[in-house]
């Protein structure tokens, strides 16, 4: 028997790693598919990005990988994988050059690109597109280049559910058809997760609709394992206040690099420098966990703004400086109702990204022969703290060499199609289609609301035993509420059904988080315990989890260590 | 004070159906879009209401393009006041359901990689 579809390698998500991944590995010479729930290259976080992407192309002063490695791991608090530290930092300047060749359009100045300074980094080394659209252009040229290859298709509105694994290799996946509700099988030697991250497990967000922790769950079901997964980083001063909408809610900090936007509490002072980091107006530099930690104690004293967080104010900038650094976005702004000469905007911590994640080699291989991941999805490479500006360059540079070694993977192995490793997916969709149609009222999308606010509350930037204890209990509580396949469904665009996959799959996902932080009696990066302060140097370790049964377990793993040399760079002009 | 609430006519139903229209009262807040609205809608009154969108906020997915008044929008951006407003899908665009219309590009499609007939009109 065979599947519905056949291919070398499947790509799960379409976001830069996706991308990436699937044009790499079709130009390795590997048949190659890419899906997304979504449409291609328009869901998931890539696309949101407006900001800046770390690599040491030293076009700006003078610069090295190894200058860049060493400043994320210095922002990993000690925990990074430094293989795929040192892989990120190393391929980055490639990326970079590559997607320059295919007229990306990074910014330039003087016949350069443009590299300005993020937070936690020793030189000028971001590159981005103006204004605001470093995401969208990266979306734009890995379309055209997805378009561009040849032996690679590609389906938008393919929801995959299950990674299948036959005989301890993967045979390929289980999807949902959104338009019409029934089950998708495909053959693949070797499949690439590449489906992002679990920020929208959070009240407060910067996550697009997919980004709910599909990858997770589905390498944690195929018998992968995960790493890290209490490391989840909050962006410092996400928009808050008033309601704005077709803007990014991470949308200030560029502001504050250009301008030195003040954050202030509602008694007008500064505060960030009373956190252990001097902080000033015209220097932007405290770590994204040291200033989301400062500002949630702010709020915590009462010295909080209205809506609950900080103010950012660039009251002090001249009209004409506001006018030039921001551009356009002016406008979009005022169409909100701001107007950054007469008042500060609110800000907040905000869930953002997610160091842990899937558990990989240097060839983005997890445990399962055959599985790979890619971009957000891969955990260790950026430790207990993610370094600015390291997202997109991780999502290039993983995404390239998940495809790479991919498509040799097939050449060695192959996996085996056989419909009874697909059974128990494939009824779990057809189970889902024989619920009557159309079942109204609040239904799974008010349980997902549930769940960010538990995971907001007791499993967000500051946590404790009880509030983990008490989290994990309701979270399994709604594990075991949600039954074993879908409760609703509409044969025509199947979102009821959908969601109940999404759902199941960021349970698991929070379940991970909240395991995670239980065993990690510790503080650092962006692990906060009220009851355990301190950095304990015991715990200088690496968290794994996996999935027993329906169960997970928390396993404590060495470091990986790979020393390297500081390359000395030579004197700045 | 009493709640100031937004309202909606939104357009229900799939492809060959006699359109039906439900009624739908929001809370409403200073700034609040059509999108927020319908996220509101799907999450407290009626989750069988199919909606697409992805990016919530960012106005760059450019997949929750609607007809509001009969005119298109985006929903994230079109911001919502007290006086009622229709809302349904796009005109040009094979419907799906609800809101939702067939907005794959033709390389794109899903029906296009399991060797099925084209599904447009």
């Amino acid at each position: 028997m065979t599947a519905d579809v056949t291919t070398d390698v499947l790509v799960v998500g379409s976001g830069a790693a996706g991308m990436y991944a699937a044009v790499s590995a079709a130009r390795n010479g590997a048949d190659t598919v890419l899906v997304d729930k979504s449409l291609i290259g328009r869901g998931g976080a890539t696309i949101m990005a407006q900001m800046t992407v770390a690599a040491a192309v030293g076009e700006q002063e003078p610069d090295h990988w190894t200058h860049h490695l060493q400043d994320t791991l210095e922002s990993g608090r000690g925990l990074c994988n430094e293989e795929l530290a040192a892989i990120l930092c190393k391929e980055a300047p490639l990326r970079i050059r590559e997607l320059d060749e295919w007229k990306i359009g990074w910014a330039r100045e003087d016949g350069h690109m443009k590299q300005v300074m993020a937070p936690g980094h020793g030189r000028e080394r971001c590159v981005y597109v103006d204004f605001l659209n470093t995401g969208p252009a990266v979306a734009r040229t890995l379309r055209t280049q997805v378009g561009r290859v040849g032996n690679l298709r590609r389906a938008s509105e393919l929801t995959i559910t299950s990674i299948v694994v036959n005989g301890g290799q993967v045979a390929g996946a289980v999807g949902l058809n959104m338009e019409t509700g029934a089950p998708v099988t495909i053959q693949a030697k070797a499949v690439v997760l590449a489906a992002g991250g679990l920020t929208r497990l959070y009240q407060r967000n910067s996550a697009s609709v997919n980004m709910g922790g599909d990858a997770y769950a589905l390498a944690l079901r195929a018998g992968a394992e995960l790493i890290d997964m209490e490391f989840v980083q909050f962006f410092p001063i996400g928009h808050l206040a008033p309601r704005l909408v077709g803007m990014d809610p991470i949308m200030w900090d560029p502001f504050r690099y250009k301008l030195g936007g003040r954050l202030l509490n509602s008694e007008g002072d500064e505060f960030v420098q009373n956190y252990g980091h001097a902080e000033t107006s015209d220097k932007y530099t405290a770590p994204r966990d040291v200033a989301s930690f400062a500002i949630l104690q702010e709020v915590a004293a009462g010295r909080g703004s209205p809506a609950g967080g900080a103010y950012l104010s660039f009251e002090h900038i001249p009209e004409a400086d506001l006018r030039a650094a921001f551009g356009p976005v002016i406008d979009r702004l005022a169409a909100n109702d701001i107007d950054l000469t007469k008042r500060g905007i609110e800000v907040s911590p905000i869930a953002h990204y997610h160091m842990g994640g899937v558990r990989v080699d240097g060839h983005m291989e997890t445990g399962v022969p055959g599985l790979f991941a890619a971009g957000e999805a891969v955990g260790g490479a950026n430790g207990a703290n993610r370094l600015s500006g390291n997202a997109l360059s991780e999502a290039f540079v993983f995404g390239e060499r998940a495809g790479r070694f991919a498509a040799v993977a097939i050449g060695v192995r192959v996996g085996s199609w056989s419909n009874e490793a697909a059974r128990s997916a494939v009824e779990e969709i057809m189970a889902g289609r024989h619920v009557a149609t159309r079942q109204s009222g609040p239904g799974l999308a008010s349980m997902l609301v549930t769940l960010q606010k538990i995971m907001w509350q007791d499993v967000g930037l500051l946590r404790t035993a009880n509030g983990l204890a008490n989290a994990r209990t309701l979270v399994q509580d709604m594990r075991w509420d949600i039954g074993d396949y879908p409760g609703a469904s509409d044969h025509r665009f199947a979102l009821s059904m959908q969601e109940w996959f999404d759902l199941r799959n960021s349970l698991i996902a929070a379940e991970a988080i909240i395991a995670g932080a239980q065993t990690r009696t510790e503080s650092r990066g962006a692990h906060q315990r009220g009851d355990f302060p301190r950095t304990d140097v015991d715990q200088t370790h690496n968290l794994i989890t996996r999935l027993d049964g329906e169960g997970l377990s928390v396993m404590v793993a060495p470091l990986v260590s790979k020393p390297f040399d500081l390359i000395p760079l030579e004197a700045a002009e | 004070m009493t709640e100031r609430l937004a309202r909606l006519k939104i357009q229900r139903g799939g492809p060959g159906e006699a359109p039906a229209y439900d009624d739908f009262e929001v809370p409403y807040r200073d700034g609040m879009s059509v999108l927020d609205a319908l996220i509101w809608i799907r999450t407290n009154k009626d989750s069988s209401l199919a909606i697409r969108y992805s990016c919530t906020n960012a106005n760059t997915c450019k997949e929750c393009m609607v007809r509001v008044d009969d005119k298109t929008v985006y929903a994230c951006t079109k911001r919502l006041g007290t006086t009622p407003v229709s809302v349904g899908p796009l005109t040009n665009k094979r419907l799906l359901r609800d809101l939702v219309t067939d907005i794959v590009p033709p390389r794109e499609k899903l029906s296009l990689l399991l060797g099925e007939p084209s599904s447009e009109e």
